[in-house]
């Protein structure tokens, strides 16, 4: 193997190309990215950035001076439009890149609605959204509609309350970031944004923004309209893989790969974009997290330089953080399908404590709060299949 | 090789923590401790990993 690409720049991509020089690689490795900046990392887009603590150049992950010392070649603000798989061959509107291994990080970018969006209608992903949104919200304070309340809905209301807006949260489920943390959690997620005075608006959809040039309002599904200045939009993100349809690659909400995080021959995924079947859970999943990305995409740089008798299978237990007011919360394993979730450490109401998530006997997700310690040992725990009698044994004071 | 922290980014989620025990150990006072500043090479790997792994790129190496 000779020349090595990699479409998508970002955290997977990057992690993915500097894996490749750790483990001796010596061959062209191209890094080639469709956002114009250099590798930068997003969680502090939502938080710092956000917040106006940090200049947006911050979240670099990294400079050019150390991109030419490990020899990784960049093309930022450069497309990837399709794949010639038999031809081992990539296409951009202005040439084409011809490699022997391949690395798919193209990661993913924030579902829209459907309606017609004035501006002041933001979404959050790149440091383009962020500087917009921040030059938006720099005008004292604002009156700010957060539609979607996942993980980066969350923060995103967190964030601009603790500066000092009026926010209000508008979800379609029954709790804000359901999908990330399950039922129980998310009702106590929607009474920490409670205790800090958003309005917590659920089980209640968007119909479509008023004002034409410029946003002044929300309409929603139940005949209300809210008031707004600022809108932002996190309604979830879904795989970039448009690029690859007709490849040949198995194309299912994300890049199809093996347990070992092969998708084809000669061609490997990671990141946000990359769906596979996690074995230590016998599910099959896409997880679009940080440290997964940076874990998969070293996974799957060495799956690609691994004859196949030496491929492992990518069994991580998946782990997040999100920031929210002065709460830290730190997610391990699996919280959906959960038979039953505890409370094994501390008080909800005292805002320090860890949930632990039950299938069958086995421990399958913990959630803590302001209490990262805990939720790493019980990750450990999770990797060793360990029973949830054990779990909650260790964690009981 | 010498382990340097940044502890003005750290939040002791103690990810490093799990990857190098013998460096890194977040204590029941939630703050981190490095326990040993200058690791043998054969921890270097696992160290880089931590490195990379670090959420808040607080870990840094020196040389030397
Ligand atoms: C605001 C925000 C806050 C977050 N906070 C947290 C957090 O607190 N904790 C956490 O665990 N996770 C967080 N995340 C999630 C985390 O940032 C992602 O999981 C991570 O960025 C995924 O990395 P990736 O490289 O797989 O994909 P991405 O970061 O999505 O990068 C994919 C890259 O591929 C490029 N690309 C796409 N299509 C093409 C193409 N055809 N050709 C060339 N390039 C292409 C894109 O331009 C992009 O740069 C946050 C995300 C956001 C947006
Ligand atoms: S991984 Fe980073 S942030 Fe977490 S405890 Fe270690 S140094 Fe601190």
């Amino acid at each position: 193997m000779q020349r090595i690409a990699i479409v998508g720049a970002s955290l997977a991509g990057l992690r993915a190309a500097q894996e490749l020089r750790r483990r001796g690689f010596t061959g062209n490795v191209r890094l080639i990215g469709a956002d114009p900046e250099l590798p930068y990392d997003r969680p502090p887009l939502s938080k710092q950035v956000l917040a106006g603590e940090w200049e947006p150049a911050r979240a670099m992950l990294i400079d050019r001076k150390a991109l030419r010392s490990d020899d990784i070649e960049i093309s930022t603000g450069t497309a990837v439009t399709s794949l010639d798989l038999g031809g081992r061959r990539l296409s951009t509107e202005h040439e084409s890149i011809d490699y022997d291994g391949l690395v798919i990080a193209t990661g993913a970018r924030p579902r829209r609605l459907p309606t017609a969006t004035p501006a002041g209608v933001h979404e959050l992903r790149t440091l383009a959204d962020a500087r917009s949104l921040v030059a938006d919200l720099s005008d004292g304070p604002q009156t700010i509609v957060v539609v979607g309340a996942g993980f980066i809905g969350a923060e995103v209301a967190a964030t601009c309350r603790s500066q000092g807006h009026r926010v209000t949260i508008v979800e379609v489920a029954p709790v804000p970031m359901e999908r990330a943390v399950g039922a129980e959690m998310g009702a106590v997620m929607a009474d920490l944004h409670r205790r800090h005075g958003v309005d917590v608006r659920l089980g209640v959809a968007v119909d479509q923004f008023v004002g034409d040039e410029r946003v002044a309002g929300v309409e929603l599904g139940d005949g209300s309209t809210l008031e707004a200045d600022v809108v932002v939009v996190g309604i979830g993100v879904v795989p970039n893989t448009e690029w690859l349809e007709g490849s040949g690659l198995v194309l299912d909400n994300g890049v199809v790969c093996d347990a070992t995080l092969l998708a084809a021959p000669g061609v490997v995924a990671a990141g946000d974009v990359a769906r596979w079947p996690n074995l230590l859970f016998d599910e099959t999943m896409r997880i679009e997290h940080w440290d997964n990305a940076g874990d998969q995409a070293a996974a799957a740089a060495r799956r690609l330089l691994a004859t196949g008798a030496e491929a492992q299978a990518f069994t991580p237990v998946p782990w997040f953080w999100s920031d929210q007011y002065d709460r830290k919360v730190q997610v391990a394993g699996r919280t959906n399908d959960a038979d039953e979730v505890v409370v094994a450490h501390g008080a909800v109401d005292e805002g320090r404590f860890v949930a632990l998530y039950r299938r069958g006997e086995r421990l399958a997700g913990a959630f803590g709060m302001n209490r990262p310690r805990h939720v790493i040992s019980s990750r450990a725990l999770i990797a060793e299949r360990g029973s949830f009698a054990e779990a909650i044994d260790r964690l009981t004071d | 090789m010498r382990v340097v922290v940044d502890f003005d980014l750290c939040e002791s989620n103690a990810v490093c923590m799990q990857i190098v025990p013998e460096v890194f150990e977040v204590r029941d006072d939630d703050f981190l401790y490095i326990l040993n500043e200058t690791p043998g090479e054969e921890l270097r790997d696992k160290v880089e990993e931590a490195v990379q792994r670090c959420p808040k790129q607080a870990i840094s190496l020196a040389e030397g």
